[in-house]
């Protein structure tokens, strides 16, 4: 049976997004920890993207780079580095492809053998965190299209 | 951009705390209706029904629009529909993501379990 995800706004800053895994939390954790696994499922098939790259350095201070997008020549990129790397419990990281990006706290708690995640977002600010739910608008894949598109526009004026 | 906050929703839990009030929103839903009308079919003086209105408009529930000299209520729940909608387009996108990291754990059980057995074969702990 398929566990449920909810998403709560805890705050004007926070948002949080929890779900159960029927896994230990090691295993969980592996999969948010490792490049090779966490590329299978960041951007899942429902997207139409694909990742053009993704290099995790996963220790404190170390840096992620994430490249994905409908066309492998323009990709979106998002960046950060961890603030702290606890296994198989605790990842903290930050959001540098934007000022207004959030600190991600992710917890994996083990439950005897299912793995409570708890993904926690703050914000820099109430309208840092408005900003990325008007974001959502029209879906996901719409929103990158977008982007391209005004990506685009960028470059061909600059 | 939409104004929204938690006091805004704090505002939107108190005012349903009030049975007139949801009252009220029941009778909006039907059909729009003018504060004396309001007044006469709960039985209120019309203070205390434009009190009532009030709190409803405070919290983006209910707008109201003065045509001539009535004054017309109707449900403004827009609003929060829209940020629900908003939580809940972010809420698919990580849904998603989710199902999808489930069948990359699920592989990840069956091979750690296969390393178990494998272990217990050549005779470890």
């Amino acid at each position: 049976m398929k566990n449920s995800t909810s998403v709560e706004r805890r705050s004007e800053r926070e948002l949080v997004v929890s779900r159960t895994f029927n896994a230990p939390a090691r295993l969980v954790f592996e999969a948010w920890t490792k490049p090779e696994l966490l590329k299978r499922w960041w951007v899942p098939k429902s997207f139409g993207m694909s990742f053009v790259a993704c290099e995790l350095d996963v220790r404190v201070g170390g840096g992620y780079r994430f490249e994905f997008g409908h066309e492998a020549s323009k990709p979106m990129a998002f960046f950060g580095r961890y603030l702290e790397v606890t296994p198989p419990s605790r990842l903290v990281w930050t959001n540098d492809e934007s000022v207004d990006g959030s600190v991600t706290t992710v917890t994996f708690e083990d439950r005897g053998g299912t793995t409570l995640v708890v993904m926690h977002e703050l914000y820099p600010s109430k309208e840092a965190l408005d900003a990325t739910l008007a974001g959502m608008e029209g879906g996901m894949p719409e929103t990158f299209a977008q982007l391209d598109e005004l990506l685009v526009t960028l470059g061909g004026s600059g | 951009m939409v104004q929204y906050s938690r006091s805004h929703f704090d505002a939107s839990f108190a005012a349903l705390s009030d049975a007139t009030r949801r009252g009220v929103l029941e009778q909006l839903g039907r059909a729009d209706a003018s504060i004396t009308e309001l007044a006469g079919r709960f039985r209120m003086t019309l203070t205390g029904m434009k009190k009532h209105v009030g709190v409803l408009e405070q919290a983006g529930l209910v707008t109201t629009q003065k045509i001539g000299r009535v004054r017309t209520c109707s449900l403004g729940l827009r609003r929060l529909e829209e940020e629900a909608a908003w939580i809940e387009r972010y809420r698919q996108l990580w849904d998603a993501r989710f199902d999808a990291l489930d069948t990359v754990v699920e592989e990840l059980k069956r091979q750690d379990r296969i390393g178990a057995r494998k272990k217990r074969e050549r005779g470890y702990p």
